[in-house]
């Protein structure tokens, strides 16, 4: 096993090939991050409007106390 | 027998608990088998005699081929279990599986759009392989819209489910299509039940990439899962709990 490019200009050319391959790379992880991030913006969304709704019901039985 | 392990299975708060447990440590493998097989496969591996460089995209190609048929296989078991036991844990996997299935089919037709044209000289050819992972693209996307298709509930995850079943006949047309039609895309290169017809130093990277796919395979599935989870039982006490102990711990922190 051993290092295929020894320079940047290398890496980045692939053998005239560079395009093709670092944009299947740059779609994949991108991809990749999105199904990750998607998911955990989401979730913190949800316990957020349960963390409301739970505040709002406090707030509702609060005064409904005190109107007694 | 004993059945408990599905009942327990079949619980949403079992799962979510669980899941908070391992999923950490799952993503975290997940991660450094992603980026050990992508360094490994881009900067390591021997080019290849007749594709030069742009063989190199069977490190993102073969895994996201590979999870979009797998994937869609796990949908549409999640969905069959989901009719026959009516378990509410499994709709909300077969839910979960048509969004990540849609990505990694979209994956898979790009990578190969752009490994095409170098080697094929085209982008885009209307052959057996190519078409039959658009249709299975679309399958994914009609699961998708069934769910928003119904205002009740019950009806669009059964819809969706039947959707699923019936497009699994579209799997066994994928896997074989390289060997029914004549078609420019080549035959499997791994096959289980013989040696692959590819040198190890390019098949060992591959298969970090596969084994690094299927673990984000199953962290994307559970994160997806969870929320699927925490919208439906969200006036559950459990959700409330969750909510109040996360408040707890900022406020602890604030003070």
């Amino acid at each position: 096993m051993k290092v295929q490019f020894q320079t940047i200009n290398q890496i980045l050319d692939m053998g005239g090939h560079g395009f093709y391959v670092w944009s299947a790379v740059f779609v994949t992880l991108t991809v990749l991050i999105g199904l990750i991030v998607r998911p955990l913006l989401q979730h913190k969304t949800v316990l957020n409007q349960v963390s409301q709704d739970l505040a709002r019901e406090k707030l509702r039985k609060k005064t409904a106390g005190e109107g007694n | 027998m004993n059945w408990v392990w599905f009942y327990r299975l079949a619980s949403p708060l079992w799962f979510y608990q669980t899941t908070t447990r391992w999923l950490p440590w799952l993503g975290l493998l997940a991660f450094i088998l992603l980026a050990t097989g992508l360094v490994w496969g881009l900067g390591f591996a021997p080019q290849d005699a007749k594709q030069g460089n742009s063989f190199r995209i069977i490190y993102m190609h073969v895994p996201a081929s590979f999870l979009a048929l797998a994937g869609y296989f796990l949908m549409a078991t999640a969905g069959a279990i989901g009719l026959i036991w009516k378990m509410k844990l499994s709709y909300m996997v077969m839910k979960a599986a048509a969004p990540i299935g849609a990505a990694l089919t979209f994956l898979a037709l790009f990578t190969g759009a752009v490994w095409g044209k170098p080697t094929w000289g085209s982008y885009w050819v209307w052959d057996a392989r190519i078409t039959s992972m658009l249709i299975l693209l679309f399958l994914y996307f009609g699961v998708l819209a069934l769910q928003y298709a119904f205002h009740n509930e019950e009806a669009s995850n059964k819809a969706s489910a039947i959707l699923a079943l019936i497009g699994t006949v579209n799997i066994p047309i994928i896997y074989k299509s390289v060997d029914w039609w004549y078609t420019l895309h080549q035959p499997s290169t791994i096959k289980l039940t013989s040696a692959p017809s590819m040198h190890p130093d390019m098949f060992q990277p591959l298969l970090v990439m596969i084994l690094g796919f299927y673990c984000f395979y199953i962290v994307a599935l559970c994160l997806f899962t969870r929320v699927e989870i925490l919208r439906r039982e969200r006036k559950t006490g459990w959700v409330g709990d969750l909510v109040g102990e996360l408040n707890g711990s900022t406020e602890g922190k604030r003070q």
